[in-house]
């Protein structure tokens, strides 16, 4: 007869705690978790005394107080009789205008620079290469501070451009670089231009439909037709064909030397342009770096395959390499455009009034608010991560290769 | 056995080959190939030629017969003067003579040779970490250098740096006493405590016991007088050997199944990576008061090297984690199935492959880490460009800019490239895949 013994049942010990890998996961979580709260109580603590032995009170009430200071760069009205929260909402909107510039130049200059670096050309791969390793290995403060030099140190005043001056206007007396900044023309909005922007967004609408057309007419005939040139020309004919229809509703405001400074068009500081010039020029080695990295990922024998085709070299590149060198591309490219947007906060070295400095710099000096200034700073911009990695992958998502 | 004879021919050895064609070999080759290929190809090439040699043109001159020996900016102009109706040629001279500035600081000049000696010190510490062929009795100075660089840098006495330096040995030895003993697990809970009461409670007593026997001391230097190039070097090092080990922690954290440690990771990663380094330094010299208990005020410099540390450990964890991630679940595995533990099976299996496959991410986060030193100008501390910016502020070189960036510019790059040159060898040397 076989007797059945019950398993003894397992009595908790505490030593199971330290011993047993079951337990012990918990253990440190719980430790770890103590002392999380601990540190953070003591912090909170620490805060309170301190801001009580100043007298002061955490309190959001001075963003709508008059900010009495005064932004020379802004995109939306502001005066220095507006309040504090604006003056961080102008910052802000300074500091996209910023990123969004930086990231749309630093793009175009490094695909250029990273497709140029694996070119056959010995000189032109020669030349890219200095580029980019001595924008990589060089501080981008250093860049952005050198850039600025050149902007405000080796270019005209505006004095120089009067009859007689060594200086002269670029581009038949419509640009000009000034030690001021350049002035750029302005396009001023007449009657009728509402028209002019609707006939604009019909003819791309119009060319969209059209590469729809051409792509199911190749699927089903294998005709390719000139989409490039046919579209091009449906958009700029339909255009200036309305624009002169309407009696030129647009006009251009050109820059003009009057007195001591320029007037009229548009003024891009030069702080803004040293700025824009250094985060794209910087960023854009890195993101050839990525580009190159991202085609050399594609192997040789899909370029074969695609020459085996008989497809043409401009065809191959559009058609095979780069749709999937993108997917190798994107990831990275992302984390270079968070960090072009948190560079930014260099604006400090050239004055250029970002959201630092309005909100984390002058703002928090005139209030001595340092407390919620900083935190807010610091959520405005750990948002603006998130909402470009967010935004980002979807895209990612989108082109990312669908396995199984 | 006679062959008929016979007229035809046999050819018993080869035709010696042709010359190949001249447009088939050497330069004119090359030159076809490399630089004029096709019409755009050599459009291109001419351009570039063109820039380059424009670029040459203006810039050589003005460098190579540049102005070394003058007092002022106004002297260089003079000497400019004399050399010629619009000659533009550098001033070398605002380098030669704020030398000691542009590297130094306001470190007192009768002490220049700590500095250097330390950084000498460091070297051969850091040599048998790099290359395997150096003497491994070097890993001796490895552990002692940091405790000996910070005495010949700050001064004050020996027995400070010697007090922390035998807390850790203590901590070693009782790390090994414990391991061996039922209590094993505990091993690292208790030495953590014990090296921190230490530092609490014992390391100023023991310093200052030892001191009134045998005083061996140097002059203390304040951290404000430090500046310049060294210290760049100073925070770029502490902040690289740093934010490695601490990284490394971060990313296993991070890979960790226990939710409440994975998530504490996940937010400080987060966190400090979604705000730029600006912000945090501003908040380390503006916000750390109110953290602090009230009353404490500890040095700048030191706020700034931990910052300046925490930052470059979150983007190390991440770059650490996509080695980890990058690893087959096999290893993982494979070493489980060996019987090793988590931390056995992470620093015998997981790590040094994990690590292996991040160098190159691993690398460029120090040359940003060196590279972001840079910054530490805005919160008033006296780096290379800070000083350039002071020089600039004194009458005497009003107005000078290209001299001044083009030699940081210089050192900075002299820098971070031979770190990515460095980071190619590493990878080379370790490379194992046969291929």
């Amino acid at each position: 007869m076989m007797k059945v013994t019950e398993p003894p049942k397992p009595l908790f010990q505490l030593r199971q705690l330290i011993y047993d890998t079951k337990y012990r996961s918990l253990t440190v979580q719980a430790i770890a978790m103590c002392l999380l709260v601990l540190f953070f109580s003591w912090l909170v603590n620490n805060t309170i005394q301190n801001l009580t032995a100043l007298g002061k009170d955490f309190d959001f009430g001075f963003l709508t107080n008059i900010a009495g200071y005064d932004i020379n760069q802004r995109l939306i009205e502001y005066s220095s009789t507006s309040t504090h929260g604006r003056a961080a909402l102008v910052g802000i909107l300074n500091t996209l205008l910023v990123a969004v510039l930086g990231c749309a130049l630093a793009t175009m200059i490094g695909i250029v620079a990273g497709v140029l670096r694996l070119s056959k050309n010995w000189i032109i791969a020669r030349l890219m290469t200095i580029y980019v390793e001595g924008f990589r290995n060089v501080p981008l403060l250093l860049w952005i501070l050198i850039i600025f030099a050149v902007m405000t140190e080796s270019t005209p005043g505006p004095r120089d451009f009067r009859a007689g001056g060594s200086a002269s206007m670029m581009l038949f007396d419509s640009v000009a670089i000034s030690n001021r900044g350049v002035y750029i023309p302005f396009p001023v909005w007449g009657e009728g231009s509402g028209i002019l922007i609707f006939v604009f967004l019909l003819s791309l609408i119009s060319v969209w439909i059209f590469k729809r057309i051409a792509a199911s007419r190749q699927q089903q005939t294998g005709i390719i037709l000139p989409t490039f040139w046919i579209s091009t020309g449906i958009v700029i004919i339909s255009s200036i064909m309305t624009f002169f229809v309407l009696g030129q509703p647009v006009s251009l405001d050109y820059p003009t030397l009057g007195g001591f400074n320029f007037r009229g068009g548009l003024q891009l500081r030069n702080s803004l342009i040293a700025l824009w010039l250094a985060l794209s020029l910087y960023t854009g080695a890195f993101i050839a770096e990525i580009v190159r990295s991202g085609i050399l990922s594609v192997s040789k024998g899909q370029t074969e395959a695609a020459y085996a085709l008989g497809l043409r070299p401009n065809r191959t590149m559009n058609l095979v390499i780069l749709p999937q060198a993108l997917r190798v591309i994107i990831p990275p490219l992302i984390s270079q455009y968070l960090n072009l947007t948190k560079n930014s906060s260099l604006a400090i070295a050239v004055g250029y009034m970002d959201v630092r400095s309005t909100l984390g710099g002058i703002t928090i000096n005139q209030t001595g608010r340092e407390l919620e200034g900083m935190l807010m700073l610091g959520l405005f911009y750990l948002l603006a991560s998130l909402v470009i990695s967010a935004v980002m992958n979807i895209y990612n998502n989108s082109v990312k290769l669908k396995g199984r | 056995m006679n062959r008929p004879s016979s007229k035809l021919f046999v050819r018993t050895e080869l035709i010696p080959a042709k010359t190949p064609p001249l447009s088939e070999i050497g330069v004119a080759k090359w030159v076809r190939e490399n630089l004029f290929s096709n019409t755009l190809n050599s459009i291109l090439t001419i351009l570039s030629f063109f820039l380059i040699y424009w670029l040459l043109a203006q810039i050589l001159p003005w460098m190579t017969q540049g102005v070394w020996e003058a007092g002022s900016l106004n002297e260089c102009r003079k000497i400019r003067e004399s050399l010629g109706e619009s000659t533009n040629v550098a001033c070398w001279a605002v380098i030669n003579e704020r030398w000691n500035q542009l590297l130094f600081g306001f470190y007192p000049p009768e002490s220049y040779w700590r500095p250097i000696l330390a950084l000498i010190l460091f070297s051969f510490a850091i040599s048998p970490v790099l290359f395997i062929s150096v003497r491994k009795e070097l890993y001796l100075l490895t552990f002692t250098s940091p405790f000996l660089c910070y005495w010949l840098l700050w001064g004050n006495t020996v027995w400070g740096p010697v007090s922390a330096a035998f807390s850790f040995l203590l901590g070693i030895l009782l790390f090994q006493q414990i391991s061996r003993s039922k209590l094993s697990i505990l091993s690292v809970p208790i030495t953590f405590v014990f090296v921190v009461l230490y530092w609490w409670f014992l390391l100023t007593p023991v310093a200052e016991q030892l001191d009134s026997f045998i005083p061996i001391s140097l002059t203390y230097i304040p951290s404000k007088e430090f500046g310049g190039f060294m210290l760049a070097l100073i925070i770029g090092i502490t902040g690289i050997i740093l934010s490695l080990p601490i990284g490394i922690l971060l990313a296993l954290g991070r890979q960790s199944k226990l939710l409440i440690i994975n998530k504490i990771c996940v937010f400080f990663i987060e966190i400090i990576r979604g705000v730029p380094l600006i912000v945090w330094l501003f908040t380390a010299s503006l916000l750390l008061n109110y953290f602090l208990p009230p009353g404490t005020n500890f040095d700048l410099m030191l706020r700034v090297v931990i910052m300046v540390t925490l930052f470059a450990s979150a983007y190390m964890a991440e770059v650490i984690r996509g080695g980890l991630a990058a690893l087959p679940v096999g290893q993982h595995e494979g070493s489980s199935s060996l019987g090793l533990n988590y931390w056995q099976s992470m620093r015998l299996i997981i790590l040094p492959q994990a690590l292996k496959i991040s160098i190159p991410g691993i690398v460029n986060t120090f040359i940003g880490l060196f590279k972001d030193t840079t910054l530490v100008v805005f919160i008033g501390l006296l780096d290379p460009i800070g000083l350039s910016n002071a020089i600039r502020a004194t009458t005497d070189w009003n107005g000078i800019y290209w001299e001044l960036f083009i030699f940081i510019g210089l050192l900075f790059f002299v820098c971070c490239f031979s770190m990515s040159r460095y980071s190619q060898f590493l990878e080379r040397r370790l490379q194992t895949e046969h291929r």
